[in-house]
């Protein structure tokens, strides 16, 4: 039996600095979804929200959120909290329900409201807690992680800013006409490198923003797509949703050291180069696919030095081959390998619960050959990636 | 002025030679830092016991940025401040730490040595707090022990 579902509809509402409630934007995006899928909201069986804490508590921004402002219709309900990978961990809880054939028809839905500026962590002397200890004793934002993956990029493999730069010029390219993407505008290297520097060697233009922004996605088995005359939906492939392996050599937010490559090694497990090289390979076994096999591909790009990364994690070039990757023009649109079609956080910013849905979102486009100014000619395989903090990898590959 | 940990149990006291206070699993030979939070274990042996031990003062720096914008709270920082990822060759583990008071940032490169000092973070009600830092080694060597 197939294990594959079919994603029947999607709907976001724009990325932006908006300034209501969160909860709006993700009736707008739910609205879209189904009007996409062509059902009406009690068709849905199943909700899964993707999960934030914001006013201090989890469960605020939640699934049974929407279920609520929809209107309550007695839907089965799970909320994910995967911080950045949150939305794909949803999709995961509700292709779980359907492939167990405990439901047929499921929305996967997240929206924020984010706070200007760094994300911080909540208030509160907390002295247990990673997250605020990291910010307290080390003033390690974000932006500090970042930056420390992109001088390693300098050291290792020759990348310089004007590598950087590229990627958020080719990033604006690509999203200035999409309708979702809050910054519609053309950056050139000069913009890049003349923005006020955040964190040596990143500037403010190699950094993405946080923004306002919903997801949603409507999934059903393929059995119940085909019986309501859905024959060639776009369909899930693969989902991962994976925890680090042991022991991980990279520095990951929120921590303070790495792993001890010290001590005994699991049997057979063989030296590798972080967590995020282990992301994409659960996705791509599902699918029974490879990296060869992509049309497009969906990284997160929280900053332009870490799209690098991703090159080499999802296996389109090898390591430290992706400033050359870049350079060639393969992952622009028009190249072998379009990488952020739709023009990527450089252009959206990250609304965290919402954000890995968004990515599907642009690749159900991408696939149906509706991604107006943005299209990659041809697309039939694409991939979507993602780490959200505390060890939450996420990635989904569908194809046509 | 009187002078304490930021943090207690992360580093030892004495001002010449702090050392980084982690620990050690018993079975598996892995060390982990911080002591205080929740690290991964070594999966091979998750329940075993761990003992406290004191880390190598000395490793290279494995990377380091220069933050232009002060954090938000509860950061004691004031930009500009350097942070750095500094790699132990014992315990095989890379570790944050700020670049020590008065280090210039400029001289700093990839694979050069470094080693654990003390230095201020804050002072609050004439209370120094004090923290872990990262400083280019004074008298760096060689791996045979020649003076570089």
């Amino acid at each position: 039996m197939s294990r594959d579902l079919a994603i029947i509809g999607v709907g976001m509402h724009p990325w932006g600095k908006w300034g209501r409630n969160f909860v709006e934007y993700g009736v707008v995006a739910a609205r879209e979804a189904l009007a996409d899928a062509g059902l009406e909201w009690r068709d849905i069986q199943f909700v899964a929200g993707g999960e934030t804490v914001r006013n201090g508590y989890p469960g605020y921004v939640a699934g049974a959120t929407f279920a609520q402002a929809l209107g309550w219709q007695g839907a089965q309900v799970a909320s994910s909290y995967a911080a950045c990978a949150s939305g794909v961990t949803a999709l995961a809880t509700a292709r779980a329900q359907i492939l167990a054939g405990l439901a047929d028809v499921a929305m996967v839905i997240g929206a924020d409201t984010t706070p200007k500026g760094f994300l911080a962590p909540n208030k509160g002397e907390r002295g247990d807690d990673p997250d605020w200890l990291r910010f307290r004793l080390l003033g390690a934002t974000n932006p500090t992680y970042f930056a420390l993956y992109a001088r390693r990029r300098m050291d290792l493999f020759g990348a310089t800013r004007e590598d950087f730069a590229r990627v958020k010029v080719k990033n604006a390219r690509h999203g200035l006409e999409n309708p979702n993407a809050r910054y519609q505008r053309a950056s050139t290297i000069e913009d890049v490198l003349t923005s006020p520097l955040v964190a040596d060697p990143l500037s403010l233009l190699d950094i993405c923003a946080t923004s306002d922004g919903a997801a949603a996605m409507i999934v059903t088995s393929l059995e119940w797509a085909k019986a309501h005359g859905i024959d060639n939906p776009i369909r899930i492939r693969g989902v991962s949703t994976t925890t680090p392996s042991y022991p991980n050599p990279t520095i990951e937010m929120p921590n303070f050291a790495t792993d001890s490559a010290a001590g005994i090694a699991t049997p057979g497990a063989q030296p590798h180069r972080g967590f995020k090289d282990s992301i994409a390979l659960r996705a791509f076994e599902e699918a029974g696919i490879g990296p060869n096999d992509l049309s497009c591909a969906e990284v997160y790009d929280l900053s332009t030095a870490l799209e690098l990364d991703w090159y080499e994690h999802i296996g389109i070039c090898e390591q430290g081959e992706a400033e050359q990757l870049l350079r060639s023009g393969a992952t622009e649109l028009g190249g072998r390998i379009p990488v952020n079609p739709s023009g990527g956080l450089a252009c959206f910013g990250e609304a965290v619960p919402a954000q890995a849905i968004a990515q599907v979102c642009e690749l159900t486009w991408q696939l149906r050959g509706t991604a107006t100014g943005r299209q990659v000619e041809n697309a039939s395989v694409g991939l979507s990636i993602n780490q959200g903090l505390f060890g939450h990898g996420s990635c989904v590959i569908v194809s046509t | 002025m009187k002078r304490v940990p930021a943090i207690d149990g992360w580093f030892t006291q004495d001002e010449e030679r702090p050392e980084l206070i982690g620990t050690r699993g018993v079975e598996s030979g892995s060390f982990f830092f911080p002591p205080s939070l929740a690290v991964s274990a070594n999966p091979n042996t998750p329940f075993e016991a761990r003992e406290s031990v004191r880390f190598s003062r000395t490793g290279t720096l494995w990377s380091y940025t220069t933050n232009h914008y002060s954090p938000p709270e509860p950061s004691v920082q004031t930009a500009p401040y350097t942070v750095c990822a500094v790699e132990l060759a014992t315990e095989q583990i890379v570790i944050l730490g700020p670049l020590a008071t008065g280090s210039d940032a400029s001289q700093l490169k990839i694979g050069m040595q470094m080693e654990l000092v003390i230095g201020p973070l804050f002072v609050e009600d004439d209370v120094e707090h004090t923290m872990y830092q990262w400083a280019p080694l004074r008298n760096p060597v060689t791996p045979t022990g020649d003076p570089v």
